[in-house]
C-alpha cells in the first residue's frame, strides 16, 4: 500500500515539520512495516522556464538551441526533443541539478554550450505506466500559467510524499486513507475528519429502473446506484496525482474516481456501462465452464468456484476480480450503475489466484467493512456529481445480509499486565484505545470496550492486549527470564557423537537437498518401496523425495570433481522417505562416500574398500556394536561393484550397504557405505563396563595356512577361534600371500594368535595344545595346509 | 708392598689419560680390576701380609682401589655424555620441515549453528523435539490457526504431496512442532521445547533457498509473559551473536500468535550504525515471534482460560550466513570441498 501525504492528510491534520521518514519509522513502531519512503519525484533544482528563442544547432540535424528564461535568468540549453519550440512553458534542470539520470551539469554540446536540460516526464523518475506516448519521445509542456522561476515539481502538481507500506494480512483496514489517518491519529493523537458524502439526488428512483437478484450465500451485501449523463474526460490534476503516488494509473475521470474511492476507504467498485447492460444484475455462481471475456479481453472459462455478475443472458463481471468487456466505461458512455458489495472472500481468493491479482481483489480477500461498502457508494455519487457532472438518481438497490453491529468485549487490566508482563496504569489503556477511535466504558473492575466495524481483525481479549502493546509499545516491554520449574532435559546425543566421530576421522560433513530428480529414487538400494513425489515441484529435478542419501553425496563428488578437487572424504546424516501402507515414513540415515587420499603420509594411499570398511567399523565399534555386525556378499545394489560389495548386517538384521561404486556409475575408484540409523539405534549398543585388567602374560604365536583362491578370511578366522578354545583372546590377520611357493589358485594366510589365561600363567603344553588343536581344525575343516616355510 | 701400591697409582695415573673411548676404558679397567688386574694382584697378596701390616695396607689397598673404580666410573660418565652429545648432535633435523599431516574433517556451518541453539536451550532445561518434516495441512496451518483459504498462507508457498487428498506436505515451518509437542504432552501441562529442523518452500534466489533450516520454541505455563519471552530472546541473541548485541520488539502478525511481534537486533555488521546490510537502520529482523493464540491452545486440548504461553521461530540459516559471514545461502547447499574444509575448527567461543 503506498500512502500518499497529500491524499491522507485530507482526513488527518499531520504537523507540516513532521518528516515523511519519521512517519514511516513511527508507523512501523506500531506493527506497520514500510519498503521505502521519501518524495514521489526524487529529483532536486527543477524550475519552471519559458522557452523565448528556439533555433536549430548549427552542428546537429536534430538538436535546438533555446534560450530559456527561468526567472533569474536567461540560459542557453541545448535540446533535442522533437516537441521544443518558442513560448512553450518548460521543466528545467538547472546545472547541478539532481535527476535519477544523474546530475546535469554545465558543458558543451557540440561545441555549443548548454547550461541545463529541458525536461520530460520519463525523465523526472515516473513509473512507466504513467507516461503516455508523448513523455518518452518529448519534454514535457507545462500548462500557460505556470509561473515562471517556480519549484517545477509543485507545478506539475507531483510535490508529494509517498510511504511505501508492506502490510501484515490482517490488516486489510489500513488498504485504505482512511484506515490510515486512523493509525496515524492513534500515533499522533489526533482526530479523523468526517468524508464528504454530499449530493443531490434527482427525483427519478433507481428501483424504477433496474432490479439486482442474489442467487448465492458467496455475497453477502451488494449495493447497486445509477449517475446519468456523465462526462468523459481527464480528471483534475490532484486526483491524477493523487492515483500516481498511489501507484494506479490515471485513464478518466470517472475510472480513476471508482479507483480514487477505493484507495479512500477501501471498498473496491465496479461501473458499468448502463446501456449495455440489462435492467437485472444477477449474482451467481457461475457455471462449469462457463466462459467470460474480462476487460484484458481475454476469454475466461471458469468453475462453480467462481462468482459471477450477469445480466438475465450472460455473465458480465468476474466479483471481486475483473470487470467483463461487454459492460466496460467507455469514452462514449453517459450512464453508469456503480456496484459496491461484498464477496466470500476465500472465493475471491482462488479466483484471482488463477485470474489476475488486482488492487481490488487484494482488498476483496482481506475481508471488507459493510459500513465502508455504503460509505464508497455514497462517496462516488459525490464525486462523480462534482468532478463528472453525473446526475445520480434517487434510492438505492440492495441486498444485505450482513450485520453492522459493533463487536463489545470486556477486559480486565491484569489480564493485559499477565500477557504483557508489565503494568500500563489505567487511563493509558483507555487512552490509547480511544485513540484508536474504540468506545471504552470503565466497569471498574473491568474496561467494555466496542470495537469499530472497520477493524475486522479485533474479536478477543488477546486482539485488545496487541492493540494497547502496539501504541504503548512493544519495545517497551522490558525483558525478563522466566520463572519457571528446573526440569531435566533429556537429550540424546548419539547423532551427534556419530557426526564428531567421522569428522574426527577426517571426513567432512555435507549438507544437501532431500528433493531429488524421480529416475534416482530407487538407485543404491535393493529394497523395494513406494517413493514420495511433490504436487507441484519446482523443477523436474527436484521433484521427489530422496530414499538413499547416496545419489546425493555421489553428486557432490561429481561437483567437487569437475572442480579438479577428487580427493573426497564426506558423509551426510540426512533423512530417507518412503510410503508404506499409505502412511509416510522417514528413516534416519548416514551415507559416507570416500576417494582418491585420504592417508595424508608421504606415500600417499588411496582409498580402497578396506579403508572405508575401517572407517564403518570404527564407528560401529564406537556406538558399542562391537562384534554384533558382519559383511554378507548379497542384496548388491546394481550401483555397486559386484565384487567389493556387501551387506552390513547387524544381529541377522540388514542396516545398510558398503562397496565400490559400479564402473557404469562412476569411473573413478569410489567407495560408499550407507547405514539406516534408524534400524541401527533400535538395537541398543552393548554397555561400557569395566573388566578386571588381566595379570598374567600374553604368549603369541605366528601360524600360515594355505587355502583355496575362493575361501574367505572371517571363515578361517571362525575356525581358529572356535578351535582355539578360551584360552585365545585374540587373533590377528598380517598377510596375505599369493605367488611364489604357493600354489596358482591358492593363497596363504598369516595370523598372530594370543593366549591368555586371566587367573594363571599359562604353561607351554597348555599353549601348544590349543595351538595344535587350531592347527588340526583348519586344515581339516576349511580345508587347509601349513605353510612352513 | 707400600712402594708397589705407589707405582701402580703412578702408573695410573699414566694410563687413565690414554682413555679416549669405551673399548680403552675397558682395557684400563682390566688392567687393574680384572681377574688378573694389578689391584687385584695386591689384594691377593695381602693374605702373605704379616698381621700387624694388615690394616695400614689393607687402607692404602683400598684408597688406591677405590681411586681406580672412582677414577675409571667418572671418566665413562664423561664418555657417555660425550656420546650422547655426538648422537643428539648427529640426530639434529629441521624442524621447519612440513609435519606429517593428520587429516582434519569438517563440520558443517549448519550443524555447528542446531548445536549452539540446541545447547543453549538445552542450557535452560528445554527439551529438544524431533518433527517429522512431511507434515499434514492440519498440523502445519489449521492447528495453528491458518485455515484453508486463509490469506496469510500465501507467505507460504508449500510443497504439496501428491497423494489423493492433497493433505500432506513438507512442512513450510518448524512451527508446526507447537501443534506435535501440544497433542503429545498428554497432561496439558506445562512444556518447553525447542524444535531444529529442514523446511521447505517454493522460493529461491541468492537469499532463499527451496530447503532451509528453523529452529521453533514453545514454552507454556501459568504465566509466561511477553517480558518473558523478551528475556529469553535477549538471552538468546547475546548467546548467539554477540554479547552487546540490542533486540528491538516490533509489532506484527502471525495467526498463531496473539499478540506478535517481529524481533529486530542491532545490525551484526555496523553494529547499528547504519549499513548497506540493514539498509540503514541500524537493525536486522531475525525472529517472529509473540504470544500463544487462545485458539492454538485450545484446538490442541490446552485450557487457555488457565495456561499462556510464548512462541518464537528463526530461521537458521540467517544465523550460520551472518556468524560466517556467507552471502549467497546457496554456498550452504553446494557442498563444494573448499567450503566445508573452512569448517574445520572450533569454534570461537
Amino acid at each position: 500500500m503506498k500512502l500518499s501525504r497529500k491524499f491522507v492528510s485530507d482526513y488527518i491534520d499531520l504537523p507540516e515539520d513532521l518528516k515523511v521518514e519519521q512517519i514511516a519509522e513511527d508507523m512501523t513502531s506500531v506493527g506497520n512495516e514500510y519498503d521505502d519512503a521519501g518524495e514521489l519525484i526524487n529529483c532536486t533544482n527543477l524550475v519552471v522556464g519559458e522557452v523565448i528563442e528556439c533555433t536549430d544547432h548549427p552542428d546537429s540535424d536534430h538538436l535546438h538551441v533555446c534560450k530559456v528564461n527561468v526567472g533569474s535568468e536567461v540560459l542557453n540549453i541545448v535540446c533535442g526533443a522533437p516537441n521544443v519550440r518558442e513560448g512553450i512553458k518548460v521543466v528545467v534542470a538547472l546545472a547541478g541539478a539532481k535527476l535519477p539520470g544523474g546530475e546535469i551539469k554545465k558543458g558543451m554540446i557540440r561545441g555549443v554550450e548548454s547550461n541545463g536540460m529541458l525536461c520530460s516526464k520519463a525523465e523526472l523518475g515516473l513509473d512507466n505506466k504513467f507516461l503516455e506516448e508523448k513523455d518518452k519521445t518529448g519534454i514535457h509542456e507545462l500548462s500557460d500559467n505556470a509561473i515562471i522561476g517556480t519549484d517545477a515539481i509543485k507545478a506539475l502538481n507531483l510535490d508529494d510524499e509517498v510511504i511505501d507500506f508492506e502490510l501484515t494480512s490482517n490488516r486489510g483496514d489500513l488498504l485504505s486513507i482512511l484506515g490510515m489517518a486512523y493509525e496515524l491519529g492513534a500515533i499522533y493523537k489526533k482526530s479523523v475528519k468526517e468524508i464528504d458524502l454530499g449530493y443531490t439526488p434527482n427525483n427519478e428512483n433507481v428501483s424504477d429502473e433496474f432490479n439486482v437478484e442474489v442467487k448465492t450465500d458467496d455475497c453477502p451485501l451488494f449495493l447497486a446506484k445509477k449517475v446519468k449523463n456523465v462526462v468523459i474526460k481527464e480528471s483534475p490534476d490532484f486526483i491524477k496525482e493523487r492515483l500516481i503516488a498511489s501507484g494506479i494509473r490515471p485513464i478518466n475521470n470517472v475510472v480513476d474516481i471508482s479507483n480514487y474511492v477505493m484507495l479512500e476507504t477501501g471498498q473496491p467498485l465496479h461501473y458499468y456501462d448502463a446501456k449495455s447492460l440489462g435492467d437485472t444484475l444477477i449474482v451467481r455462481n457461475a457455471l462449469e465452464g462457463e466462459k467470460l471475456t474480462t476487460l484484458d479481453g481475454i476469454e475466461r472459462t471458469l468453475t462453480t468456484d467462481d462468482i459471477v455478475i450477469s445480466d438475465k443472458e450472460k455473465a458480465v463481471g468476474l466479483a471481486g476480480v475483473m470487470g467483463g468487456l461487454s459492460t466496460e466505461v467507455e469514452n462514449y458512455t453517459t450512464d453508469i450503475i456503480i456496484e459496491s458489495a461484498i464477496f466470500d472472500k476465500v472465493k475471491v481468493r482462488r479466483t484471482s489466484k488463477k485470474i489476475l491479482r488486482s488492487e481490488a481483489s487484494n482488498r476483496f480477500e482481506k475481508g471488507l467493512d459493510p459500513n465502508r461498502t455504503y460509505m464508497a457508494i455514497e462517496r462516488s455519487c459525490a464525486l462523480l456529481e462534482k468532478y463528472a457532472d453525473g446526475t445520480v438518481l434517487d434510492g438505492i438497490v440492495k441486498h444485505d445480509k450482513t450485520s453492522k453491529e459493533e463487536k463489545v468485549i470486556d477486559i480486565k487490566l491484569e489480564k493485559i499486565d499477565k500477557v504483557l508482563g508489565i503494568s500500563i496504569p489505567k487511563s493509558e489503556v483507555i487512552e490509547i484505545l480511544k485513540s484508536l477511535a474504540f468506545k471504552v466504558e470503565d466497569k471498574a473492575d473491568y474496561l467494555t470496550v466496542t470495537v469499530p466495524t472497520r477493524r475486522l481483525d479485533i474479536s478477543i481479549v488477546e486482539d485488545l492486549i496487541e492493540e494497547v502493546g502496539r501504541i504503548y509499545g512493544m519495545d517497551n516491554i522490558k525483558g525478563k527470564l522466566p520463572a519457571l520449574k528446573i526440569v531435566n532435559s533429556h537429550f540424546d546425543r548419539t547423532k551427534r557423537e556419530i557426526k564428531n566421530k567421522l569428522i574426527n576421522l577426517g571426513l567432512n560433513e555435507t549438507l544437501s537437498y532431500s528433493l531429488i530428480p524421480n529416475p534416482e529414487v530407487h538407485k543404491f538400494t535393493t529394497e523395494d518401496f513406494t517413493e514420495i513425489t511433490l504436487n507441484d515441484p519446482m523443477s523436474e529435478d527436484k521433484n521427489t523425495l530422496r530414499y538413499s542419501l547416496l545419489y546425493s553425496l555421489k553428486e557432490i563428488y561429481l561437483y567437487n570433481k569437475a572442480r579438479n578437487n577428487s580427493d573426497i572424504s564426506i558423509f551426510e546424516v540426512g533423512k530417507g522417505f518412503y510410503k508404506e501402507n499409505d502412511c509416510y515414513k522417514e528413516d534416519l540415515k548416514l551415507a559416507v562416500l570416500m576417494t582418491g587420499d585420504y592417508y595424508l603420509d608421504v606415500n600417499n594411499t588411496k582409498v580402497d574398500f578396506y579403508t572405508i570398511k575401517g572407517v564403518l567399523e570404527e564407528l560401529l565399534d564406537y556406538l558399542g556394536y562391537n562384534g554384533r555386525y558382519s559383511l554378507t556378499v548379497s542384496d548388491i545394489p546394481e550401483e555397486l561393484h559386484p565384487g567389493q560389495s556387501a551387506s552390513i548386517i547387524l544381529q541377522g538384521k540388514k542396516v545398510g550397504i558398503i562397496g565400490k561404486l559400479h564402473p557404469s556409475v562412476i569411473k573413478d575408484d569410489v567407495y560408499v557405505f550407507e547405514i539406516n540409523l534408524t534400524k541401527l539405534l533400535s538395537n541398543r549398543g552393548t554397555r561400557m563396563s569395566f573388566k578386571e585388567i588381566p595379570k598374567y602374560p600374553i604368549v603369541k604365536k605366528d601360524v600360515a595356512f594355505i587355502v583355496d583362491g575362493n575361501v574367505t578370511v572371517e571363515n578361517v578366522m571362525k575356525e581358529i577361534k572356535k578351535a582355539g578354545g578360551r584360552n585365545l583372546i585374540n587373533q590377528s590377520l598380517f598377510d596375505i600371500y599369493v605367488g611364489e611357493n604357493v600354489e596358482e589358485g591358492k593363497k596363504s594366510l598369516a595370523f598372530t594368535l594370543y593366549f591368555q589365561d586371566d587367573k594363571k600363567t599359562l604353561t607351554e603344553e597348555e599353549v601348544m595344545e590349543s595351538f595344535n588343536n587350531i592347527i588340526k581344525k583348519v586344515t581339516e575343516n576349511i580345508p587347509a595346509t601349513l605353510r612352513d616355510n | 708392598m707400600n712402594e708397589k701400591i705407589n707405582v701402580i697409582k703412578e702408573a695410573f695415573e699414566k694410563d687413565i689419560l690414554t682413555i679416549i673411548d669405551m673399548k680403552t676404558l675397558n682395557d684400563i679397567r682390566t688392567k687393574y680390576l680384572g681377574k688378573q688386574g694389578k689391584i687385584t694382584e695386591l689384594s691377593k697378596m695381602m693374605k702373605d701380609i704379616p698381621n700387624e701390616q694388615k690394616k695400614e695396607l689393607g687402607i692404602l689397598v683400598n684408597e688406591v682401589r677405590c681411586l681406580v673404580t672412582d677414577s675409571l666410573e667418572e671418566k665413562k660418565k664423561d664418555l657417555e655424555e660425550k656420546a650422547l652429545n655426538e648422537k643428539l648432535a648427529s640426530e639434529k633435523i629441521d624442524v621447519t620441515v612440513p609435519s606429517k599431516k593428520v587429516k582434519r574433517g569438517s563440520k558443517h556451518p549448519m550443524t555447528r549453528i542446531e548445536e549452539k541453539f540446541e545447547d543453549l536451550f538445552l542450557s535452560m532445561g528445554y527439551t529438544i523435539y524431533d518433527g517429522p518434516e512431511i507434515e499434514s495441512d492440519e498440523n502445519c496451518f489449521q492447528k495453528l490457526n491458518l485455515p484453508k483459504g486463509h490469506a496469510a498462507r500465501d507467505a507460504q508457498d508449500t510443497f504439496y504431496l501428491k497423494d489423493e487428498f492433497e493433505n500432506y506436505l513438507l512442512r513450510s515451518q518448524t512451527s508446526t512442532a507447537q501443534v506435535r509437542a501440544m497433542e503429545e504432552n498428554t497432561d496439558k501441562g506445562p512444556l518447553r521445547i525447542v524444535c531444529p529442523g529442514k523446511v521447505y518452500r517454493r522460493d529461491e534466489d541468492a537469499t532463499h533457498s527451496h530447503q532451509f533450516m528453523q529452529i521453533e520454541g514453545l514454552v507454556i505455563d501459568e504465566d509466561v509473559s511477553m517480558a518473558d519471552l523478551k528475556g529469553t530472546l535477549e538471552l538468546f541473541c547475546k548467546t548467539i551473536l554477540e554479547e552487546k548485541t540490542k533486540v528491538r520488539f516490533r509489532p506484527s502478525y502471525f495467526p498463531f500468535t496473539e499478540p506478535s511481534v517481529e524481533v529486530d537486533v542491532t545490525c551484526f555488521k555496523c553494529g547499528g550504525k547504519g549499513c548497506p546490510l540493514c539498509k540503514q537502520t541500524g537493525w536486522i529482523e531475525v525472529l517472529g515471534a509473540g504470544m500463544v493464540h487462545p485458539n492454538v491452545l485450545e484446538m490442541s486440548g490446552y485450557d487457555s482460560t488457565k495456561y499462556q504461553g510464548f512462541a518464537f521461530g528463526t530461521g537458521m540459516d540467517r544465523f550460520a550466513m551472518f556468524k560466517y559471514g556467507i552471502t549467497d545461502i546457496r554456498t550452504i547447499y553446494g557442498n563444494d570441498i573448499r567450503f566445508l574444509t573452512q569448517f574445520d575448527r572450533k569454534d570461537d567461543e
